[in-house]
């Protein structure tokens, strides 16, 4: 009788431990770096990931605040079960129902881009929230009065103490912690992926390898390497007159960049149309169709697009479009598309 | 006597060492320089709101003047040159706020010097910096709010605007010419950075140690971005925003500064 108190007492103190042990968090994990892919551009170093700078990075992300009227958030046009891009809007509407020039593009795997938006007028992710923020069609506020709404949020003081040991709230800590949550939205574990890695899962149909042959003949020099993009700009024969948008020239103002536009990633391109720097194309199909016998000459129309013979495009005939959609079906990562990391 | 003798020698000797005018200091050691730009247009301090004529001959009055100074280079008579830590090297000058046009450099080596050097703009290295070493009147969101183009990223080297019975009326007669551009990152863009390169007119700016600060006085001209060596018209371009034709005003504003004087 003496020794039943002190076994329940084990007992319990036995179970409060396996209780506390399951309430253990997960340890966190940054963003990952894919063995098929290269060396990260972003300097990593300069702006660590931590639990807590992603954390404050997602709320920045969802949050309205960084609007002049508090009705957009970079969520607003930027998606997470589209790869972070806009379904369904060729061109986003933003403040006061405003719309843009350009299709919102996918936020996927930035850590590895040279440059930033259409004309590639931001050179560093840190950046790039600065130009929605001030855009007078996005969310037409001033930097410095997000600062100033942040500093006075009931939240944000402690969160920026949490993450970066101060509450001292400036532009350089605002913005890494948007690119930490950003950096987090790594893509690569499409069929395609677990096919190059050798992995479970990895099984492509003979459509699927044929498009994959198909590809990387007619396809590949500029949508090349691991992350579909050779990111350069090019004129890829969509327009032939560019005064309502000339691209490239917009930034560097060198006329040999007029129409030139960046060639975007095809990683999640199933989940990301419309396609073009316009949202022209609504399908996957139109897009292929373009390319084999839709391109329109101008004078800086890519030389690729220019064959032997004097006709514009890439030959494709009908079963190599479909294998080349069958194909490309394979970059769909559906893990990234639905992680309840990113999402809301 | 030999002593003597000797005495007398050692004494010459040592008179040879000793410098001869007492009031010549040693140059070693370190001191302190300003620069003050002051903005002048037709033979006095630049006023907003005043009258003025350009080459073009169109009457305008201005409302904004500012440009970012950066990469000071101070150069000795025997061309040694100083350059100005970098992280001590960024100004950006606004006509009306006088202390911001007052560049004060310490721990400059003691010297006489007779040439200035610096940029117009911010230097493409630190305009592709990580936005952690972005500060003071590099911070795209406070001190260089109104001088940062978020859509291609980087900064407004000058700021030039006003009014000019010339400049269209459906934009209220205004004209303004931001003028950017260092040149690009991963990809060639047009680069409107300028150094510019200047004399003193007659005294050198003299640095001792312990001793007065030098003031170098600049003369910077408005007026002078409307030519030399392009005639500039507001009527045919009132406004330049990081576009090709902001090359022609960069290109024109190196005669817009000169060293009018040095204080001792």
């Amino acid at each position: 009788m003496k020794k039943l108190p002190f076994f329940g007492l084990f007992t319990l103190l036995l179970l409060v431990l396996v209780a506390c042990k399951k309430d253990d968090p997960a340890p966190f994990v940054g963003p990952t770096m894919p063995s098929n892919f290269p060396a990260p551009v972003y300097d990593m170093e300069a702006n660590p990931t931590t639990a807590a700078g992603v954390a404050l990075g997602k709320k920045l992300f969802y949050d309205n605040i960084l609007s002049r009227d508090n009705t957009i958030s970079c969520a607003s046009c930027h998606i997470s079960y589209s790869a972070f891009s806009n379904p369904g809007h060729q061109t986003s509407h933003g403040i006061d129902n405003l719309f843009g020039r350009r299709n919102a593009p996918a936020i996927q795997n930035a850590l590895w881009k040279t440059g930033f938006l259409w004309d590639g007028g931001v050179p560093n992710l840190d950046l790039v929230a600065l130009n929605a923020i001030q855009s007078p069609v996005e969310m037409d506020e001033s930097p410095a009065l997000v600062l100033e709404k942040l500093r006075k949020h009931s939240e944000y003081p402690a969160l920026f103490k949490k993450a970066y040991g101060t509450d001292d709230i400036t532009t350089a800590t605002f913005l890494q912690a948007l690119s930490q949550f950003m950096g987090m939205l790594v893509s690569a574990n499409s069929r395609y992926d677990h096919y190059i890695r050798n992995e479970p899962g990895g099984d492509l149909s003979q459509d699927e390898f044929d498009g994959l042959e198909i590809f990387e003949q007619k396809c590949a020099t500029c949508h090349s390497g691991e992350l579909f993009t050779d990111q350069q700009y090019r004129n890829n024969g969509i327009l032939n007159d560019f005064s309502f948008d000339r691209g490239r020239n917009e930034v560097s103002q060198l006329p040999e960049d007029i129409g030139k536009f960046r060639v975007p990633s095809l990683r999640n391109i199933t989940a990301t149309g419309p396609y073009m720097h316009h949202g022209k194309f609504n399908t996957l199909e139109k897009v292929l169709d373009h390319y084999a016998s839709g391109v329109l000459d101008s004078p800086t129309l890519d030389p690729l697009l220019r064959q032997s013979d004097g006709s514009l495009g890439i030959p494709l005939s009908v079963p190599e479009k479909t294998k080349l959609l069958a194909f490309l079906k394979t970059l769909t990562d559906e893990q990234f598309l639905r992680d309840e990391r990113f999402s809301e | 006597m030999q002593k003597l003798i000797f005495g007398a020698i050692a004494l010459f000797a040592l008179t040879l060492t000793v410098p001869a005018c007492k009031d010549k200091v040693e140059v070693v050691g370190f001191g302190s320089v300003e620069v003050e730009f002051d903005n002048q247009a037709e033979g006095a301090p630049l006023v907003f709101g005043k009258d003025y004529t350009n080459v073009a001959g169109e009457k305008l009055q201005f409302s904004m003047f500012n440009y970012y100074i950066s990469n000071v280079v101070l150069i000795k008579e025997d061309g040694t040159r100083y350059v100005v830590p970098k992280d001590a090297s960024y100004f950006l000058c606004k006509h009306d706020d006088a202390a911001s046009r007052l560049l004060k450099f310490s721990n400059v080596p003691a010297g006489d010097y007779t040439k200035l050097e610096f940029v117009v703009g911010i230097d493409s290295a630190k305009s592709v910096s990580p936005i952690a070493e972005r500060t003071g009147v590099l911070d795209p969101a406070t001190g260089a709010s109104g001088h940062y183009w978020s859509w291609n990223s980087g900064y407004i080297f000058m700021k030039m605007e006003g009014t000019s019975p010339a400049a269209p009326a459906a934009g209220n007669f205004h004209f303004e010419y931001h003028i950017g551009l260092f040149g690009g990152k991963d990809s060639p863009t047009l680069n409107n950075l300028k150094t510019i390169n200047l004399s003193v007119p007659n005294d050198a700016a003299i640095v001792r140690e312990g001793g007065d600060t030098p003031h170098f006085h600049l003369f910077v001209n408005p007026l002078e971005m409307f030519g030399t060596p392009t005639t500039v018209s507001i009527a045919d371009k009132p406004a330049a925003h990081g576009d090709p034709f902001s090359a022609v005003l960069a290109n024109n504003y190196a005669d817009m500064f000169e060293i009018d004087h040095v204080h001792n």
